[in-house]
């Protein structure tokens, strides 16, 4: 019996059983008849020029079927690149090819695919692929590669700068002109990969006879990809299917198209069996798309009341060897910047710099967290400056609930202006600081100074673009069984969207979510699909959802109300059938009479679907089904406040996290416990950001964190109990009233683990101008302090 | 990430171990895995043979005699942890093992698989630099015994020699009542340590040192003694000076460094580390009931 609203409420949810009972299906857990195994051939220089390939070696081992180089892939793969999804007028765009032409641009670069019987013989084959390669000066860091004497990322370059744009609102100058306080930050920051627990992997089989190519790909949306391989392989739309099943984690990098795709798709129309390919942890380390280096060079202007009058500066940002996602990271960096506070006057230079290094492209977050960090670390110095409350100095600056929506003025990714929908700034952050006693805090940390304890507070605050367009779609289908399905191009990374979007066509349905079948991430089964990744997929799919369902509702009520010669507006839907409403002293839905008066689902989409050699009943569309893609004018924008306290043992430089409070509004919750476990997992991320994720690589631009040993995840020891306040400001800008929570934790918990350590460490006049920081780099600060009593 | 093609042998006896090492000269053998298999998989070692002696049962067994506490290689981790003599023998080592890797890779990993991996701060290496261990090391026909400072040889390397077994570690323990402390700085819990050290202590009637032993390790490539340190302090009154004393000494050690970790934050870790362990240990003695 289903009475209750779904939306709002935490039913558990529908993919855990297969997760938990080991009945997910991932793709390596797919296996098909004569299928090979795949390993690449990488490069292993930074910058090189490939003067030879024999292969002859390993073609000569039993068990090897082909080892394939850039001149061995069939004509439209030599010719074309990798498309460019998001262009730019400003950007001098570089893509790279399925397997590498005569340069390589990073380590891990494919240069050849080796396939086999299986994967040990795959690698045992790699080795004796002999390549000779013509080594390359290489670009490391992004700072000094824009520097015009620099050697070239690629060797055709102009300069490595490959996009400078302008992000501009008011009359700077002026603003800089009018007040004498101005105070000037360089701020480097650097974040790491994704590291999801699933590596990346594809299967490819392609039916000779169809002429059809089927793709398997751990991926946050097949349709993308399906268009990427249209466009290289020069088919027609229903000759390509792709397909994403269970997916153990996407976080951003799986959003992006690879070259690896390309190629095992290749192989297998070259081969006719098919491929498989899993990266393996090595591979992910340096072929995997990840965030990396910021530098920030800004100033802010502030009049005598801290009130802020103009930000400016420059962004040097590492976008790595190719261009796979333009700047749509370091852009969205220098949108957040002003995040929840008036910024009358903005001017941001963005320098895109390409280095020989693997992309850079959004990882959870997608340049926001460093956006944040920016603008939180300028409202700290301000404090210091002032001698005021950093709360202080935020509330004086927050945009009021008054004035939404707001006008940014800067041009976001999308094209148009950010202009936030709505929220209430000061409430969040009043919520995160009353949570953690924020007031009582100035004593508790005198008191523990007085034992040798140095703990310390920090505040972000974020405002995050969610929900980005165009859209996302969903088809829902009553079958003439009355079995219910929801298929949708969204795709799931651990997002839940089995129970939420289930919970969303429950209610218009009347059933429980168990009575509604939710499919994603097949190209098959809905024809146009974005994918599920910028915190969109709930006001999207879920828009979409509700809107496909309330037709399909409509449509059997109108069906029924035929059948039973009532009024559709007494009709209503529940458990399966739509009978007539339980009106308040009227015939109830429990009274048999009533009960009588009904039909099923089942029975109104035989109906629907029409009946052979009769004419549909006044002309009506066949099926009890409907597709919606709802489309958002704009972008709808949540907000979120992290307060965070920390203790730092001075002597070794340990930071330990004692309490993480997070308070956001991501509008109307679908899911409560869902939401908090994206949180979770978004301030798990953060604190790996703030604390441990190190990329390293030499000046040569060789890796150098190439395992877990190395590049060090926060571990569950790592990550205190999250206190989570919620707050609801309903979006008026899609029919649920929904923003997006994906990335939520993430986006304003960097800034303030960082803001704490400073903090704790104010006795000492440390300041923290770089994320991560390490126990070592504190150390390093401190100097002679550190020594403790060993001085 | 799959190791090249090897061949696998599964003895269940000393001998046959001992044999098949005589036999092979291209062998590895694998205890607990839990450094040799990510090894193989990388492809940093492509062994030929590998002799696995999980089956030898003989290998696994801790026996607490008067002076030594002595454990077979094959040893697990886990079992030393849980091990009611040792518990009550020598309390630092169950300190110690507590930081070595996970739940999960303890009850796979030996004691004499990390010895012989030898890496500069594994705990076990650091609990038998400060217990002066012997190494038992056994080849087909002919058995050594070395101390460290003979089996030390430098970074992952042992005076163990191809055709040769590591059988049995023993310990020299310590008589009680004595004072210990294990104070260690890894980056998250479980992680290989950058610093770890030891101390073990006794103390006259009137407080001064009358036994001491320091080690650290992940300082340098092999754990060290703080052997002069050691040698001038006894008769000494522990206390601030002393600990500090300790502290510079073991700053004076020669430290790596790395993509990650720089000399001078070794050095600093050790310092500070030493301190505390000292203070540590001397508190804990004059803490227990000396009946
Ligand atoms: C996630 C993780 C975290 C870890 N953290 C720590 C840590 O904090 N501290 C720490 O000390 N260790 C740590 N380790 C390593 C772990 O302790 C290993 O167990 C240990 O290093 C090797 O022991 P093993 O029994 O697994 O040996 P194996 O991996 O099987 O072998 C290691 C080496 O020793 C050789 N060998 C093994 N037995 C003998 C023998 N009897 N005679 C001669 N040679 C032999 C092998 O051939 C191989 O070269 C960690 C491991 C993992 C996976």
């Amino acid at each position: 019996m289903m009475s209750e609203k779904s939306f709002g409420t935490s039913p558990k949810r529908k993919e855990d059983f297969d997760l938990l009972t080991g009945r997910g299906r991932f793709v390596d857990d797919i296996v098909l008849p004569g299928m090979y195994a795949a390993a690449f051939v990488r490069s292993p220089l930074a910058h090189a020029r490939i003067k030879s390939i024999d292969a002859s070696a390993a073609l000569a081992m039993p068990g090897v079927h082909a080892v394939i180089s850039h001149h061995d892939l069939p004509a439209t793969l030599r010719e074309r690149r990798l498309p460019l999804f998001v262009p730019h007028p400003t950007l001098t765009s570089r893509m790279q090819h399925a397997l590498a032409k005569e340069e390589v641009c990073y380590v891990g670069e494919p240069v050849a695919v080796v396939v086999a019987d299986n994967r040990y013989l795959a690698e045992d084959a790699l080795h004796l692929v002999e390549i000779d390669y013509e080594p390359l000066a290489a670009v490391s860091d992004c700072k000094a590669g824009a520097r015009p004497d620099a050697p070239r990322a690629h060797a055709d370059l102009e300069s490595n700068v490959v996009s400078r744009m302008l992000s501009s609102v008011g009359d700077i100058d002026a603003a800089f002109r009018e007040t004498p306080h101005v105070f000037k930050e360089e701020i480097f920051q650097h974040r790491g990969g994704a590291f999801f627990m699933e590596c990346r992997g594809v299967i490819a089989s392609y039916d000779a006879v169809e002429g059809a190519l089927l793709v398997y790909v751990s991926s946050q949306g097949p349709h993308r990809i399906k268009r990427a391989l249209l466009d290289l392989f020069d088919l027609s739309d229903t000759q390509i299917r792709v397909v994403t099943p269970d997916v153990g984690g996407g976080f951003g990098p799986k959003g992006s198209f690879y070259a690896e795709y390309a190629a095992i798709a290749a192989c297998a129309m070259m081969l006719g069996h098919p491929v498989k390919w899993i990266e393996d942890r090595r591979e992910n380390f340096v072929a995997t798309h990840q965030e990396r280096d910021q530098y920030w060079d800004v100033e802010i202007a502030v009049d005598a009341e801290a009130r802020i009058r103009g930000l400016r500066g420059v962004l040097t940002h590492d976008n790595g060897a190719y261009t796979p996602w333009g700047i749509v990271l370091p852009w969205i960096s220098v949108a957040t910047v002003p995040g929840p506070y008036i910024v009358p006057a903005y001017h941001i230079e963005l320098r895109s710099v390409l280095t020989n290094k693997v992309m850079a492209t959004p990882v959870r977050g997608a340049g926001r967290p460093e956006g944040v960090v920016v603008m939180e670390r300028l409202m700290d110095r301000i404090a210091r400056e002032f001698k005021l409350d950093p709360a202080e100095v935020r509330r004086r600056n927050f945009i009021q609930p008054s004035q939404m929506p707001y006008n940014v003025g800067v041009i976001f990714r999308d094209g148009k202006q950010v202009v936030y929908d709505s929220g209430d700034y000061p409430a969040c952050q009043d919520a995160a600081l009353q949570t953690i006693d924020y007031d009582a805090f100035r004593a508790r940390q005198a008191e523990a100074r007085l034992k040798g304890r140095y703990i310390g507070i920090g505040i972000g605050n974020a405002v995050e673009g969610t929900g980005l367009g165009p859209y996302e779609g969903a088809a829902v289908k009553v079958a003439t069984n009355g079995r219910i399905t929801v298929s949708t191009g969204a795709t799931p990374q651990g997002q839940s969207h089995k129970t939420t979007l289930a919970q969303i066509a429950a209610d218009q349905f009347g059933v429980s979510i168990d009575a509604i079948r939710v499919e994603t991430g097949d190209t098959s089964k809905i024809s146009q699909g974005i994918g599920t990744f910028a915190a969109r997929t709930a006001v999207n799919a879920g828009s979409s959802v509700h809107l496909a369902s309330v037709k399909v509702a409509a449509k059997a009520k109108a069906i029924a109300a035929k059948l039973l010669d009532v009024r559709e507006e007494d009709l209503e839907l529940r458990d399966g059938y739509v009978q007539l409403a339980a009106l308040p002293g009227g015939p109830g839905a429990a009274s048999d009479n009533a009960r009588q008066v009904r039909k099923s689902l089942a029975e109104l989409a035989v109906v629907a679907a029409g009946m052979p050699g009769f004419a549909m009943q006044d002309g009506a569309e066949p099926g009890l089904e409907s597709t919606a893609y709802f489309t958002a004018p704009q972008s709808t924008y949540a907000n979120g406040t992290a307060v965070v306290e920390v203790e730092v043992d001075i002597e070794t430089g340990r930071v330990t996290i004692l309490r993480l409070v997070l308070a956001h509004d991501c509008g109307m919750l679908i899911n409560p416990m869902v939401v908090e476990g994206q949180v979770m997992g978004g301030v798990a991320h953060a604190i790996g950001n703030a604390l441990f994720e190190r990329m390293l690589y030499d000046d040569q631009a060789q890796p150098l964190s190439t395992n877990f040993g190395e590049y060090l995840l926060p571990l569950a020891t790592d990550v205190p109990r999250i206190e989570i306040v919620h707050q609801e400001t309903a979006s008026p800008l899609n029919p649920l009233g929904i923003k997006g929570a994906g990335e939520s934790g993430t986006i304003p918990t960097i800034a303030p683990i960082i803001a704490a350590v400073e903090d704790a460490l104010s006795p000492f006049g440390v300041r923290i101008l770089e994320a991560p920081i390490t126990p070592q780099r504190i150390v390093e600060l401190l100097g002679d302090a550190a020594l403790g009593r060993t001085r | 990430m799959k190791p090249a093609r090897f061949t696998y042998h599964d003895p269940a006896a000393i001998a046959d171990v001992l044999a098949l090492l005589a036999e092979h000269e291209d062998s590895r053998l694998l205890a607990g895995g839990q450094s040799l298999m990510p090894m193989m998989n990388f492809r940093f070692v492509q062994p030929a043979h590998l002799i696995d002696l999980n089956r030898v049962a003989e290998l696994g067994y801790i026996r607490a005699d008067a002076g030594t506490l002595a454990f077979g290689a094959m040893t697990r981790q886990r079992q030393i942890q849980r091990d009611a003599n040792v518990q009550q023998a020598c309390p630092i080592m169950i300190e110690a093992l507590s930081h070595v890797g996970h739940r999960q890779t303890r009850a796979r990993g030996t004691i004499g698989g990390s010895i012989s991996h030898f890496d500069p701060s594994a705990e076990l290496c650091n609990m038998a630099a400060l217990h002066d261990a012997q190494f038992v090391l056994a080849r087909k026909g002919n058995q050594r015994t070395l101390g460290f400072d003979q089996f030390a040889r430098g970074y992952l390397t042992t005076a163990i020699e191809p055709g040769e077994m590591l059988q049995e570690i023993r310990l020299q323990r310590w008589a009680k009542p004595y004072g210990f402390a294990f104070e260690e700085f890894a980056m998250r819990h479980g992680d290989f340590a950058i610093c770890a050290v030891s101390v073990l202590l006794t103390l006259t009637g009137s407080g001064a040192i009358d036994a001491i032993a320091i080690a650290v390790s992940g300082v340098a490539p092999t754990p060290q003694r703080l052997r002069g340190f050691e040698a001038a302090a006894r008769g000494q009154m522990p206390g601030h000076a002393l600990c500090r004393e300790a502290a510079l000494q073991a700053a004076a050690i020669e430290a790596m460094s790395d993509a990650y970790t720089t000399a001078a934050y070794r050095t600093h870790l050790a310092r500070v580390l030493t301190y505390r362990a000292l203070e540590k240990a001397v508190a804990r003695f004059k803490s227990q009931d000396m009946t």
